[in-house]
């Protein structure tokens, strides 16, 4: 006789004691702390924290534990616990210019003022992989000494404002003094979206999604002749308006990485020959991400500049409308829910035309 | 005398620093064919363009008259009027036939659509109207099920017509429509539009860069070079008698076969 | 990290403010669908996040919540969203159709009919019913604004020359008083005269897509159809194998690998009801 099937509450409770006992592990391994994410899965902390959209190095940390190390599962946990974080108002614009830096490079320029500074990075290592971080009693690397570091950092001008001064760049205009800012977590994207929403949305962008479209736009897919004009890394300010002083102070500094991408030049209804300009910023050193966000922000000013659409990184709604990655995992993974009432209605047409297909061909005989 | 279908005043219409159009100005009656010729760079692509309401010119007007009578200024018209005529009155045929057609959908799929978009709820009926289209366009009626991606070149652009023609329009445009097609096809894809043209009492604005197509088709003839008309008149008499040396030089250069 | 306390039914009281007044737009006109600034929720979009800020923002602390998920209230995702409220909210849930006041729904709609006040909330995955023939935002917004429904149609007739059918088996779509075309969610076509109506409030929320749409109490909603070929309700071949009904949409359950199966209904209340009841009748 069947029963029908119950006990979906205890099976709910058993996955989560499954999960929390897997998520320790093997109890003679020492448990990790967020302290030790932070400091040594620092990179992995910036992605959680530019896709989450909160700058809590602690929060990013504790997600990641939480999440097992599944980057996008931690992106998620913080959202929501962003969500519920009151709001006090919106920061003014952070001047990159003043940026104190520990890394600056320019691929436009063999040098310039500031120096081309290397700092902490990938990028000339060779991929060897080092077995001696294999065991945690190798001797701890000396920390380089502060003039090499930090640098007694000289003036440091955005490689953009250089080029504009002999106004071959096109300018971004700062907006109107008290000029509403779009917020996409407050207001529902509409297209065609206004820039500002459309940068938001990039820099919390799946950096993997906008990887592979800046990607495509190298290989013909919407080619924009871009050049890294500048990238920097380091620490800026953050400034908040307080009504009641009168004037902005500063509530803390954050780690940002800026890139500024200098493109295919245009003329366009009796101006002058310009050249075009791609931004990209993300939290921490994520420079693959500052990147590609600079790529796909030029690419998806085509109309703009009434350059053809060869490529999907082109297409505002294509891009914009998946570059989610919470959205995205939500509604890809929720195909594992029930769907059996609407797969029993599909299984009964196609019988049903089965049935109507074997009667034609009855009565044909 | 009729009263002039659309009146064309002083259109212009500018890109960056080229002048597409300058200063163009025409008139077309009812059941009145009209070509506009032109090598490429002509800007005839962009007269038809900004006639039809596809673009809006920077200066001058386009003036419609509606089937009630009333006369209209296409860029006063909101957009559900402009697409509400261009489901109704007016066709348009490209000249890539996967532009005007839904190429995933089945023949009466497409020439249903419009009756579909007009209130029309009976599948029998719909079926029936649109396979009397497929015959009157000389398509095979056991292709009505088969979506254009498996027809020929040809016969996208007869469903093509067929699916403009469906609703009866008044004013039809038609861009390059046998651009692209063996000479073959061609020639019965023109018996097939001027033998539709002449029933169904048809204005035709037909942009191309063929001289023979015009003379088929058209009673009168726009030459354009530079964004501007050159010549204009009868057909049968400018491509007989050219008073212009652009237009003389563009006769004596087809070839005579 | 201390736990924090969170706001009754978990949203604050300006976001459940805001999605009240989409709410409110949606009943003035009725199906269309309002663009909201659907938060993140602490479950997944495409996981019912809609449905959940809907319910979230109409819930007082004296309503009665039940939670469905393909008619069952014990499958996994309604076990889990009926939890949430009673974490968040602490009222009072039941399985009981008729004595709930909200009833928060994934693909179904109960066979209990319903009555006036309550309230149906049903989960979207897509709102747009034009989305697979018309994948840009920009043009099915015109679409709708100018009644330009001619597309949706030739997908009906391209199924019947292809199939003899319309072959759309769930989220029909309908009209929604005499106006706009709506997608009723991935409701099987039996359930859509339901729709039709209903004493009840309909509220539909899509969190991922962002929309929240609405059926007020006796509204009239038309499914799709050519006049020669009109809308049927699917029909079963067998009654539920536990309590016999007959008009009711029932699941097919595999019992063997030698290709046994049987059919039950797959709206549970429904069956256990109906189960009593003849219990009831035996023991008399």
């Amino acid at each position: 006789m069947y029963v029908a099937v119950k006990g979906g509450e205890r099976a709910i409770r058993n996955a989560h004691a499954l999960l929390a006992d897997r998520r320790r592990g093997n109890r003679d391994t020492p448990e990790v702390t967020t302290a030790q994410i932070d400091e040594q899965l620092a990179l992995a902390v910036d992605r959680v924290m530019s896709e989450g959209s909160l700058y809590d190095r602690g929060i990013a940390a504790l997600a990641i534990k939480q999440a097992r190390g599944d980057l996008i599962e931690a992106i998620f946990l913080v959202r929501a616990y962003r969500t519920t974080l009151p709001r006090f108002g919106f920061a003014e614009p952070i001047d990159t210019a003043a940026m104190t830096l520990s890394r600056r490079v320019s691929a436009t320029y063999k040098d310039l003022p500031g120096g081309q500074v290397l700092g902490p990075t990938f990028d000339y290592s060779h991929r060897l992989i080092d077995f001696g971080l294999e065991t945690e009693d190798a001797p701890a690397p000396t920390a380089p000494t502060a003039t090499a570091a930090s640098g007694a950092q000289g003036p440091s001008p955005r490689v953009t404002d250089l080029i504009a001064r002999d106004d071959l760049i096109e300018r971004e205009l700062a907006p109107k003094p008290g000029a509403p800012v779009s917020d996409i977590t407050r207001d529902a994207l509409a297209f065609p979206a206004a820039r500002d929403a459309r940068l938001q949305n990039l820099a919390r962008a799946d950096e993997g999604f906008l990887l592979g479209l800046a990607y495509s736009t190298q290989r013909g897919y919407g080619r924009t002749h871009p050049f890294v004009g500048e990238i920097r890394f380091g620490e800026a300010a953050v400034e908040m308006f307080i009504d009641d002083l009168g004037f902005a102070v500063s509530i803390g500094d954050i780690a940002l990485t800026e890139c500024q991408m200098v493109n295919q030049f245009t003329d366009g209804d009796g101006r002058p020959a310009r050249f075009t300009r791609g931004y990209g910023l993300a939290f921490g050193q994520s420079e693959r991400k500052a990147m590609s966000m600079a790529l796909v922000d030029r690419a998806l000013r085509a109309d703009e500049f009434g350059e053809e659409h060869k490529g999907p990184a082109q297409d505002e709604e294509f891009v914009l409308s998946h570059s989610d990655n919470v959205q995205a995992t939500g509604f890809v993974e929720h195909l594992k829910l029930p769907h059996y009432v609407d797969f029993q209605a599909e299984l009964a047409l196609l019988r049903q035309l089965r049935r109507d297909g074997g009667a034609v061909a009855e009565a044909a005989e | 005398m009729s009263a002039a279908l659309l009146v064309a005043g002083g259109i212009c219409k500018r890109y960056g620093a080229i002048q597409a159009c300058r200063d163009i100005s025409f008139e077309i009656e009812e059941g009145e064919a009209l070509a506009i010729v032109g090598e490429s760079g002509s800007g005839k692509t962009t007269l038809l363009n900004l006639i039809a309401g596809l673009t809006a010119p920077d200066a001058g007007e386009v003036r419609y008259r509606l089937r009630d009578g009333a006369v209209r200024d296409l860029s006063s018209l909101s957009e559900a009027e402009r697409r509400a005529l261009m489901r109704t009155d007016w066709g348009f045929v490209h000249q890539d036939a996967a532009r005007g057609l839904r190429m995933n959908v089945s023949a009466g799929g497409n020439i249903g659509e419009r009756l579909m978009a007009l209130g029309d709820r009976h599948y029998g009926r719909i079926r029936a109207a649109a396979a009397r289209w497929l015959e009157r366009v000389e398509i095979p009626a056991d292709r009505l099920d088969d979506a254009p991606w498996t027809y020929s070149g040809g016969m996208r652009q007869r469903l093509q017509i067929a699916r403009n023609l469906v609703t009866s329009p008044r004013l039809v445009f038609m861009d390059e429509p046998t651009g692209g097609l063996d000479v073959s096809v061609q020639a019965r894809l023109l018996d097939l539009i001027r033998g539709l043209i002449a029933e169904m009492g048809l204005a035709v604005v037909l942009v191309t860069h063929d001289l023979a197509v015009a003379r088929l088709l058209s009673n009168r003839i726009l030459v354009m070079k530079g964004g501007e008309v050159i010549e204009s008149g009868l057909t049968d008499r400018v491509l007989d008698d050219p008073q212009t040396p652009y237009a003389q030089l563009l006769v004596s250069s087809v070839l005579a076969v | 990290m201390t736990t924090r306390a969170y706001n009754f039914a978990y949203l604050d009281e300006q976001t459940k403010r805001m999605i009240r007044r989409a709410i409110l737009k949606a009943i003035a006109i009725p199906g269309y669908q309002v663009p909201f600034a659907s938060r993140e929720m602490p479950m997944p979009y495409g996981w019912g996040t809609g449905g959940v800020q809907v319910t979230a923002s109409i819930l007082g602390p004296d309503d009665v919540l039940k939670v469905i998920d393909q008619g069952a209230d014990d499958t996994t995702n309604a076990v889990s969203i009926r939890a949430f409220f009673v974490r968040t909210a602490g009222v009072r849930t039941t399985t009981d159709t008729s004595e709930a006041t909200i009833i928060q729904t994934r693909h179904r709609v109960p066979e209990t009919p319903l009555s006036e006040g309550q309230i149906l909330v049903y989960q979207v995955p897509i709102p747009e019913p034009l989305r697979y023939l018309e994948p840009r935002e920009t043009e099915t917004r015109t679409m709708h604004a100018l009644g330009e429904y001619g597309v949706m149609h030739v997908k009906l007739y391209e199924d019947i020359s292809r199939h003899g059918h319309i072959a759309t088996t769930y989220a029909y779509p309908a009209r929604v008083a005499g106006r706009y075309i709506m997608d009723p969610s991935p409701i099987p076509k039996f359930d859509n005269p339901k729709l039709d109506d209903c004493p009840a409030l309909q509220l539909f929320g899509a969190g991922r897509e962002k929309r929240i749409y609405a059926i007020p109490p006796h509204t009239r909603v038309v499914p799709l159809d050519f006049e020669d070929h009109p809308f049927e309700r699917t029909k079963f071949d067998s009654a539920c194998a536990l309590c016999g009904a007959t008009d009711s949409y029932l699941d097919e359950v595999v019992t063997d690998d030698a290709g046994g199966r049987l059919f039950v209904c797959s709206d549970t209340d429904y069956c256990e009801k109906r189960q009593a009841a003849k219990r009831k009748d035996a023991a008399e």
